[in-house]
């Protein structure tokens, strides 16, 4: 589903990620751990366009999307979200879901102002898919309020419902859990594995380790810029390096 | 949505009765210049409050409207009704072309490139005066005319006028309240998670920027037609700035706002000259009390305001 091959990143004279390369596989839920500094972020990144890597490749479906910007990996069904998640806060909640609904629709400026009747039953459309994933998520009942005026777990929740509008095959999450209390936490857990059962591949950054070995089927381990292990969560747990690795860091 | 064009409904209805309201007079002439300010400021608030890109060289576009259509109405007699669109889109292609490098910019280096913009095109009205007559003007620009009826009078230009601002101001918030205009206010809320849901936030800005310049140059070659003369400077720096100021002190991403804010800086001035001598100064500081006291502008600030006074009333502000 997902390659990346070689990615390397420097930053001035840091760097960030050395030559790491993993696959990752259709209808899996990957965690990507490490102590703080080991380059998740950066690598999230580069696979959602919005840094150039100094070297390495990345694959989507085994088509080379090296450099390709975020808007074509999202016609190519590939979603992130953010770990200080990013609404749309001027916007209502349901707008900010119709916003991800932006590639499934095609009207242009012209026929969006003179309301053309096929912009007129797209808009329709575009309405019930996100009400649709209001739905999902769970947050129906907050789709007229302001995204800015939203709690950070709802808020949390709109972004995911925000990017399933895409209908992603492929969907990236930057710490998904971060500022989630536990009950929350447990929630995002079963929406996860729901996203999963659905055919979407999961690929999350995650601090929390009881979420990462409750919800996912492998996990790659970032060290220094470096990949450290990869394998399933009992695999990872029981890695002599991993445990080196966490009880070098104090964090 | 409903409630945008209810709202609209109603004001098209006020715009329609205004001149027996207001028995003709010489009030007509200056709602022209409402009309004309108030298409002037929407454009401008399309890029400003929906895609979040300023613009200081709005008074270019809209000179490059009226001066592409007077000269092609005086000095090669081609219709006046045929010179409108071929400036609108010669204006659309210029800013189109040159959207695409300046908007890869932002903040102030957004800024200070309009600004250049818009001072090279009044440097260029200015300075090709065999064309347009330079800094003396272009006179002798004839008026529209449909059907054998001449927009001559301030009553039929008025009518003229707000039927194009009327226009605009539908279109407008179609056009907001819509697939384009949720991604243009999601580019401005954050470029970066638009970018990810598959806007291209790129082509986005260009589209609009060149949509609000033609929009601009529409209502230069109406400015033209009804005025029937044009000069350098009316177009200059310090009508994009009090454009911008129309924008702002009306309301950011309000269509309603727009025509508030272009009312009031028109009014304005009028209703002050029976203060000559202080009018500058009162105007300058109505508008800072404003920006103070109304940080969302008048269409959000009036309602407010009014629920202060009145009590607690529900009700929302936006429109
Ligand atoms: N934009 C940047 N410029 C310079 N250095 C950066 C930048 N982004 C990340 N780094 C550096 O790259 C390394 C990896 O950071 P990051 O990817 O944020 O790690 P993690 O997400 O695992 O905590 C750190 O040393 C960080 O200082």
């Amino acid at each position: 589903m997902l390659e990346v091959s070689g990615i390397t990143q420097i930053f001035g004279g840091v760097t960030a990620l050395d030559s790491v390369s993993f696959k990752i596989a259709k209808g899996d839920i990957t965690g990507v751990i490490g102590p703080n500094g080991a380059g998740k972020t950066t690598l999230f990144n580069i696979i959602s366009g919005i840094y150039h890597q100094t070297a390495g490749t990345v694959y989507l479906e085994g088509k080379d999307v090296t450099g390709f910007p975020p808007e074509r990996l999202a016609r190519l069904s590939m979603v992130r979200t953010f770990q200080n998640i990013e609404l749309f806060g001027g916007m209502t909640v349901l707008e900010n879901v119709m916003v991800g609904m932006h590639t499934k629709s095609t009207s242009g400026l012209l026929a969006c102002s003179f309301k053309a009747p096929w912009s007129i039953s797209e808009e329709r459309r575009i309405r019930q898919g996100a009400l649709k994933w209001l739905d999902f998520t769970g947050i129906t009942d907050l789709a007229d309020q302001k995204a800015g005026n939203l709690p950070f777990g709802k808020g949390r929740l709109l972004e995911i419902a925000r990017a399933l509008a895409v209908e992603p095959r492929i969907i990236l999450m930057d710490e998904p859990a971060a500022g989630l209390n536990s009950q929350e936490t447990l929630a995002l857990a079963a929406l996860i594995k729901r996203i999963r059962d659905m055919d979407i591949t999961v690929v999350l950054v995650e601090h929390d380790m009881e979420l990462v070995m409750d919800i996912c089927d492998r996990i790659v381990v970032l060290n220094l810029g470096k990949k450290l292990a990869e394998g399933t969560p009992q695999q990872i747990q029981e890695s002599p390096e991993v445990i080196a690795a966490y009880l070098g860091d104090d964090d | 949505m409903k409630k945008d064009l209810l709202l609209f409904s109603a004001f098209a209805l006020l715009v329609a009765a205004a001149p027996q309201l207001f028995k003709g007079g010489y009030l007509m002439n200056v709602l022209v210049f409402v009309g004309i300010n108030t298409m002037l400021a929407v454009a401008l608030n399309l890029l400003l409050g929906y895609a979040g890109q300023i613009s200081l060289g709005h008074a270019g576009f809209f000179g490059l409207g009226a001066y592409l259509s007077g000269i092609m109405t005086t000095t090669y007699s081609i219709d006046p009704w045929l010179a409108m669109p071929i400036a609108a889109i010669v204006v659309g292609i210029i800013a189109c072309l040159i959207g695409f490098p300046v908007l890869k910019l932002k903040g102030h280096y957004l800024a200070m490139a309009t600004l250049g913009l818009g001072i090279i095109i009044f440097i260029v009205f200015n300075e090709t005066v065999d064309l347009t007559g330079g800094p003396s003007g272009l006179s002798g620009i004839p008026n529209l005319k449909i059907a054998g009826v001449t927009f001559d009078s301030d009553v039929k230009n008025y009518y003229l006028i707000w039927f194009f601002t009327l226009a605009v101001m539908l279109f407008s918030l179609n056009l907001a309240n819509s697939r384009v205009g949720r991604a243009l206010r999601a580019v401005h809320d954050s470029e970066i998670a638009a970018q990810v849901l598959g806007v291209n936030a790129r082509i986005l800005k260009v589209q609009v920027f060149t949509l609000s310049a033609i929009i601009s140059s529409i209502a230069g070659s109406l400015y033209a037609h009804t005025m029937t003369f044009i000069s350098p400077a009316s177009f200059g720096f310090n009508f994009s700035i009090e454009l911008l100021t129309m924008v702002v002190i009306g309301g950011l991403g309000s269509i309603f706002g727009s025509f508030l804010g272009a009312a009031l800086l028109t009014l304005l001035p009028e209703f002050l000259r029976a203060v000559n001598d202080y009018d500058i100064i009162i105007y300058g500081a109505l508008l800072m009390v404003m920006v103070m006291f109304m940080p969302g502008g008048l269409v959000r600030g009036i309602p407010a305001l009014y629920r202060k006074i009145f009590g607690q009333r529900k009700g929302t502000g936006n429109a």
